[in-house]
């Protein structure tokens, strides 16, 4: 009897255990993203205006942009580490092609996005053809591709009408048109924000309605059953590394317009925020997996933290400290309610 | 004869609600080789476990040379001197060390000696190499290098350190050649001239009858009859292990069988499969029959596109056709129910309605957008078609029992209409009410002119829906049997190897 009463406590204490990580997994981001801005708007006048809610979301339109690339190769089962780097690559060049050679926007802007294709093959030919695992395959492109850039500005950042190794002074400038893309304004919002929103829109729109997207996600939920009901595996881990490079250089694209001139390694610290981002989106309303607007929610929670305590005055050196903490925590709740899901069953 | 070395008697064992054994008994002599035989699921497995200590039995007694034991891990086993050789031998050795290092590994893991000798220890392993009479093996070289034979010889020498009583072995010749196996029955024969009792399992009656002195068979978790060996016949031996014939069988069937559709010639996958050649005609049921390891999944594999093929033809409709992608097969009307549904064929953290579009997307979409009514509509087809018991369309499949998942797995396919089924052990881990509704439905297609290939080790079951069996032996077709010849004893018989003497 007694040992009956003692297993029905232990039950009744573990079901309210799993409950509370069923919420925490469902509503957590949610619950914290409220609690934010709760808490900043209580503390300062400053925050919760349209102003800086704009301000926000043009901050975070260049991560959001990477993590969504992110967020493809990982709805495939793959992992793109070489975002960050490919994105620094497209901002130099867009630049450079401005300021060093006086191209055309088309070209500016074709361009880039070219090179992001081609190092999405590259990183898809390493692990989709040659067989080394993701993590790897994208670590090492991510430095070999942060070692072009470099190698290719010879270390310089690119501004305009910057002084050339051969003494003379470069040509071009930063059109008004391609500024336009990174500092303009649309209809009351930085075009910037528009241009996310309409990725975050298109990537949802691929991801959950389309067949492309279904099929994406059965590839990374279960190869092996994806082969046998007719998929080309390979084909489609191909095209998910593609998207992600494409996304990287759009970043860059941006990144350049934004602050009007080609600086170097800006994409690296932004690598490991998408990830966060992307994880982070995983608890959102319980998807459990990568998922378009789950990514851009991510972002969003890590700008408004950032920015929170930006208004707070917290050193910059400490946010990496802030950003990995908020990953951590999603990580964790994901992964516990991953444990208990296959306990269950 | 000596006195009985090992007595199990009345053993009964349950896992939750099954009971896997009951009454199940065996007794071994001093030097003896002692073979059980059963079906798959008989219980051999569960009764070697308890005797090497894996498990402990619910009830019943065992003793070991006339004191009663308590077997209650694999190390007081081992300590009584009872030791087995398993199937997996990888499992049990240690590939990073060297030969004598594997061979003595129990006696420098369990005493706390920090330095050893690794002189004595090489000279030690020599010595029972030697007495194995497989002294080419060098102790010195790391087990990674080994053959899988070698590695066995390195486990029985394991045992023999401590002057095992018993030695168990599992299926050891399944993954050898036959000669390494005749290599192993030299082994097996010195072991037993030692006094060492040996407890034999293996799927092969001709070697059973070569090599043991008498056989216990199991059926369904209880002793059946011991034999000794020369005076049993296989025959006799066949139908104890398949005791009374089941009788779920279906009608014969009666519907029309049209040309043949699907023609294969010579195929082989440069691995397991050589030089298989069969048809297929629309409205037949062929059933390839074979024990587990026979290469029916492989078969399965390669026609479907799934694993290359080094040579071979595969007809389709009396046309050459080139299958590189199981996307390939499809197109050309094929659609594969694989063996391992929860890994191969369902997506089971998705939902019903998602598995169930999923090979015909496109039937599914306006354009490149997913119609969601008409994927729900598909769902609650299948699920009142093929009587799937589940909530509702959006429950993910890991929730469902086994045989529902499996009408989910057969589901998928039947909105494309395909012309050929290849089901790959359909009734496994399936209840006996949703493999009756498996096999209405089995039926059902082959009614509409659908070819069949049912490939399944459950001989009764084939026999049972299938118009014709092919019967598959290590990668070949080895007998052809139309319904009226096919009987579970004939079906067994060829499959594990022999042939019938006239």
């Amino acid at each position: 009897m007694q040992v009956v009463e003692k297993n029905n406590f232990e039950k009744n204490k573990s079901s309210v255990k799993n409950n509370a990580v069923q919420f925490l997994f469902k509503y957590g981001a949610i619950a914290l993203l409220v609690f934010i801005i709760f808490y900043f708007s209580t503390i300062s006048d400053a925050f919760f205006t349209y102003d800086n809610f704009t301000d926000i979301l043009r901050s975070i339109s260049i991560v959001t942009l990477l993590a969504l690339g992110v967020t493809f190769t990982l709805v495939v089962g793959g992992f793109d580490l070489s975002v960050g780097s490919t994105m620094s690559f497209s901002t130099v060049v867009s630049a450079s092609l401005m300021v060093w050679y006086d191209m055309p926007l088309w070209l500016v802007l074709i361009l880039p996005l070219l090179i992001g294709v081609l190092v999405g093959l590259f990183n898809s030919f390493l692990i989709v053809i040659i067989g080394i695992p993701d993590l790897l395959a994208t670590l090492s492109v991510m430095y070999i591709v942060a070692g072009l850039h470099r190698t290719y500005t010879e270390g310089y950042s690119i501004y305009n009408n910057m002084p050339l190794t051969s003494g003379s002074t470069a040509p071009g400038q930063l059109s008004d048109a391609f500024l336009w893309i990174g500092q303009g304004q649309l209809m009351g919002l930085p075009v910037p924000v528009w241009i996310m929103l309409v990725m975050v829109t298109a990537s949802y729109i691929v991801l959950h309605h389309t067949r492309w997207g279904r099929i994406l996600y059965m590839t990374g939920g279960n190869a092996e059953a994806a082969t046998l009901s007719g998929v080309n595996v390979k084909k489609v881990k191909f095209t998910a590394y593609v998207v992600s490079g494409i996304f990287a250089s759009m970043a860059g694209i941006l990144f350049t317009a934004r602050v009007g001139s080609g600086q170097i390694d800006a994409g690296a610290p932004l690598m490991m925020e998408a990830v966060a981002a992307v994880f982070v989106g995983y608890s959102v309303l319980g998807a459990g997996k990568p998922n378009a607007l789950g990514t851009f929610f991510g972002a969003a929670v890590i700008g408004i933290l950032l920015n929170g305590l930006t208004i707070q005055n917290l050193p910059y050196y400490a946010f990496d400290i802030i950003k990995g903490s908020v990953l951590v925590a999603a990580l964790a709740v994901t992964y516990i309610y991953a444990k208990k899901k296959l306990n269950r069953t | 004869m000596a006195e009985p070395l090992l007595s199990m008697s009345a053993i009964g064992k349950k896992f939750g609600t099954v009971t896997a054994l009951q009454n199940a008994e065996f007794h071994l002599k001093k030097g003896e080789v002692h073979a059980i035989l059963g079906v798959n699921g008989a219980g051999k497995s569960t009764l070697i476990k308890i005797l090497s200590g894996v498990y402990q039995q619910d009830n019943g007694t065992i003793y070991l040379d006339g004191s009663l034991v308590q077997l209650a891990t694999p190390k007081s086993a081992k300590e009584k001197g009872i030791y087995c050789v398993y199937q997996e031998v990888d499992t049990a050795i240690v590939s990073d060390l060297t030969v004598a290092e594997n061979i003595l590994l129990d006696t420098f893991a369990n005493k706390g000696k920090l330095f050893i000798s690794r002189q004595k220890l090489n000279d030690k392993a020599r010595m029972i190499l030697h007495e194995l009479q497989v002294e080419h093996i060098n102790v010195q070289q790391k087990a990674m290098h080994l053959t899988l034979a070698e590695k066995q010889m390195v486990l029985i020498a394991r045992a023999l350190v401590h002057s095992a009583k018993i030695i168990i072995f599992d299926e050891p010749t399944a993954p050898l050649s036959i000669h390494e196996s005749e290599k192993l029955y030299a082994v097996i024969s010195k072991l037993k001239r030692k006094g060492v009792g040996c407890v034999f399992i293996s799927h092969r009656l001709p070697e059973v009858f070569e090599i043991s002195d008498r056989i216990t068979v199991m059926r369904e978790g209880a002793w059946v009859e011991t034999y000794a060996t020369v005076a049993a016949d296989q025959s006799q031996v066949i139908e104890a292990m398949l005791g009374e014939a089941l009788s779920h069988e279906l009608e014969p069937s009666t519907h029309f069988q049209g040309a043949p559709f699907l023609q294969v010639e010579n195929l082989s996958d440069g691995d397991k499969l050589k030089n298989l050649s069969l048809t297929v005609s629309s409205g037949e049921v062929v059933g390839v029959v074979g024990l587990v390891g026979a290469g029916k999944t492989e078969l399965a594999k390669a026609l479907f596109g799934a694993t290359p093929l080094t040579s071979g033809t595969i007809k389709l409709e009396g046309k050459v056709t080139k299958i590189k992608h199981p996307a390939d097969a499809i197109k050309a009307g094929m659609a594969l129910i694989p063996e391992e549904r929860r890994k191969e064929g369902l997506f089971v953290q998705e939902s019903l309605e998602i598995n169930a579009t999923f090979p015909n997307l496109k039937k599914f979409s306006k354009g490149l957008f997913i119609n969601r009514k008409a994927e729900k509509r598909y769902a609650n087809e299948i699920i009142e078609r093929l009587r799937v018991k589940t909530s509702s369309t959006d429950t993910a499949l890991l929730h469902l029992s086994g045989g529902n998942q499996q009408k989910v797995a057969i589901g998928k396919w039947i909105s494309l209409d395909s012309a050929l089924y290849l089901f790959d052990e359909p009734t496994k881990g399936v209840d006996i009410g949703a493999k009756v509704d498996i096999f209405k439905l089995i039926r059902q297609l082959t009614e509409k002119g659908k070819g069949c290939l049912y490939f399944s080790s459950e001989i009764h079951e084939a026999i049972g829906i299938s118009d014709r069996i092919l019967i598959m032996h290590n990668g070949q077709i080895v007998k052809e049997l139309s319904r009226q010849e096919a009987t579970q004893e004939r079906i067994l018989l060829y499959a594990s190897g022999g042939k019938e003497q006239f």
